[in-house]
């Protein structure tokens, strides 16, 4: 029953937007994270989705998403000057982290967009598969 | 006859069906860089199902026919996108939503037909009630 293939697409798209939601979530959390060190500081990360195409024969042109793995940002860090931090270095400069607020709230919104919109589909197909059940009786 | 009008309405939910999953994995795919989307057009595939029909010979006209589809190749296609996008995914979630929805009416209208036709049959089977 292909019907039932839906859940599955649907389940795996839902997996990669609350990843998504998660790495979000962590970005926003260290967005202003700081260090002495540029190699320690707290990069932007970023998901990365790929289709995953179903092999059966009988199923053309039905993907889910997987999840290819998660980048960090190499947008430039932020130098500030703050002798007085203790986590300065010699110049008296820190470190802040590349996370850009605003396109973490983007993220954060398209990603939850679309979770409701598979959660919507599943709810659908299930509604459908329930009538086809009760079919004739 | 009866049975044509049941096998004409199931045909009609497999391809529903079908096109439901291709629908679904394109709202799926709605942040995967490069997907294209893709649609079935469900009255060419149907037409097609019909024409290729296969059925069972017969040695007298009194035998029940019984048929089935011989299963096409691949009916999907890729849509082509009103507005481009920058990762080079053609999903246009809304345009994808409305056909879903539209989609999965004409699912349950199907539903209804067929569950129309299995009590009619029965109604006469059982001679009324």
């Amino acid at each position: 029953m292909s019907l039932f293939n839906v859940i599955d697409v649907a389940g795996s798209a839902m997996n990669a937007q609350s990843v998504r939601l998660n790495v979000t979530s962590s970005n926003l959390a260290n967005a202003g994270s700081v260090s002495g060190d540029p190699d320690k500081v707290y990069r932007a990360r970023q998901p990365i989705f790929s289709s995953f195409q179903q092999t059966l024969a009988d199923h053309d042109g039905i993907s889910g998403v997987r999840l290819r793995g998660i980048v960090e940002s190499s947008a430039p860090l932020q130098l500030r000057y703050q002798p007085d931090h203790p986590e300065a270095d010699e110049n008296g400069n820190v470190y802040v982290s590349n996370v850009n607020t605003v396109e973490e709230m983007v993220n954060m919104i398209s990603a939850s967009r679309s979770y409701k919109n598979n959660v919507e589909i599943i709810n659908t197909t299930k509604d459908l598969l329930m009538q086809t059940l009760s079919l004739g009786r | 006859m009866e049975i044509n009008a049941i096998a004409l309405h199931e045909q009609a939910l497999k391809f529903r069906a079908q096109r439901n999953e291709v629908l679904s994995s394109n709202i799926a795919n709605a942040d995967t860089p490069n997907y294209k989307a893709r649609d079935i057009d469900f009255g060419t595939a149907l037409k097609d199902a019909q024409t290729n029909t296969i059925s069972m010979k017969r040695t007298s006209e009194l035998h029940q026919q019984a048929w089935g589809t011989a299963r096409g190749g691949n009916r999907t296609m890729y849509r082509i996108p009103t507005q481009p996008t920058l990762d080079g995914n053609t999903v246009e979630s809304d345009v994808e939503q409305a056909a879903f929805a539209e989609n999965a009416i004409h699912y349950r209208a199907s539903l209804a037909f067929l569950d129309g036709q299995i009590r009619t049959l029965r109604f006469a089977i059982k001679g009324g009630d």
